[in-house]
């Protein structure tokens, strides 16, 4: 981003920058750049809070104010990202003859619906569509239990793109069984991966993957690098 | 450390493009100005393509659409703040708020949607695909860009 505002400028527009990674913002020296010490993923700082965002917007814009540059001005805000999973219902096991994390996902279809009826859009469908996440998880489960990966029928063939749309899935679904508060910047992927049987089956395939030697590149992003 | 500290901590590391002079534009006053977002956040709007893996592209958003796809490829940010609320990344509906209310002059026509994990040397956006978006908006007769980072 900071980057990109040097080229804007350049173009003859004035720009903001809502900075995310302060060392950056220190050294690419864009214009004019708000610091935003927040949860990554999230510039405007809280979802669903139209006076902080006005708040924030009304601090980028008074950085026009400055007659020269570079300008960095830090919110006096810290958002620190949740390290403790969500609160959020899984549902029970049903049917036991399949891996529990089909089983999981079959269960959670019905809310990743009504998130989809309520928002209109869905951010799955990167490499599988919703009616396929189960099998997708169902390939990542034999693979965990030992079955050669390049031969297990990866949809796509996308290890990155496969794990993106299971764990949207999960997401999507989540935010309609959520209880309490608004979950913050890491609390749902922390649900993800240490309450979900689809988050361990993950875990176990791409540490198999790796294992198997694959490049860094088809199992290093199939999750968070700091798992 | 904490997946967010970890990411900072590595992009802190990445090697910086240098701006020896760089430009400087003094806007006009605030309440005349056209608006524009630009996100790294790789948003499309259904419909449109989405985004590959290091894709150096960039994709319009028209003013009205509100039916958009996270494209971006890491799993190492959060995904969620989007889906609760567009505005979190991409605050187009603060912006027509301003606007209503006369604090800035407009909200542009259409937005730039990039995608935040770039090649390292970031020469692409830097020389091809960046000056293009910004000309385009620039001929829209936007006056102020925010970039919103993903």
């Amino acid at each position: 981003m900071s980057v990109l505002a040097h080229v804007f400028e350049a173009a003859g527009i004035a720009t903001i920058v809502l900075s995310s990674v302060r060392e950056v913002a220190v050294k690419v020296a864009p214009p004019r750049a708000l610091h935003c010490e927040f949860p990554l993923g999230r510039p405007l700082g809280k979802p669903s809070d139209p006076e902080f965002q006005h708040d924030l917007l009304a601090r980028a814009f008074a950085l026009l104010d400055a007659s020269s540059g570079p300008v960095l001005v830090d919110h006096p805000e810290v958002i620190e990202a949740d390290d403790q999973p969500v609160a959020c219902a899984l549902p029970p096991r049903f049917d036991p003859s399949l891996p529990p994390a089909v089983d999981e996902a079959r269960g959670l279809r019905k809310a990743y619906d009504r998130a989809l009826a309520r928002r209109g859009v869905t951010s799955v469908g990167r490499a599988v569509s919703a009616d396929e996440v189960p099998h997708a998880i169902g390939v990542l489960h034999a693979i965990a239990n030992g079955a050669e990966w390049t031969a297990a029928g990866i949809p796509g063939g996308n290890t990155v793109a496969v794990c993106h749309d299971i764990r949207t899935y999960y997401e999507e679904a989540a935010l309609e069984l959520v209880d309490g508060p608004l979950p913050g910047g890491r609390a749902m992927e922390d649900w993800f991966f240490e309450q979900t049987e689809a988050g361990k089956t993950m875990l176990g395939a791409r540490a198999a993957i790796r294992d198997a030697g694959a490049k860094f590149a088809i199992w290093f992003y199939m999750t968070p690098g700091q798992r | 450390m904490t997946g967010d500290q970890m990411m900072r901590a590595h992009a802190a590391t990445l090697p910086a493009p240098e701006f020896p002079n760089p430009a400087w534009v003094t806007p006009k006053p605030l309440a005349q100005s056209t608006v524009a977002i630009v996100t790294s956040a790789a948003l499309y709007a259904v419909g449109d393509d989405g985004f590959s893996n290091a894709d150096t592209g960039y994709r319009f958003i028209e003013r009205d659409r509100r039916d958009l796809v996270l494209g971006h490829w890491s799993p190492n940010f959060d995904h969620t703040g989007v889906a609760m609320d567009l505005n979190v990344v991409y605050p187009i509906d603060r912006l027509e708020e301003l606007a209503e209310r006369g604090i800035i002059g407009a909200v542009a026509r259409r937005h730039v949607s990039f995608a935040g994990n770039q090649p390292d040397d970031v020469a692409t956006i830097r020389l091809d695909t960046g000056p293009a978006a910004a000309a385009a908006l620039r001929a829209d007769g936007v006056d102020v860009v925010i970039l919103t980072p993903v």
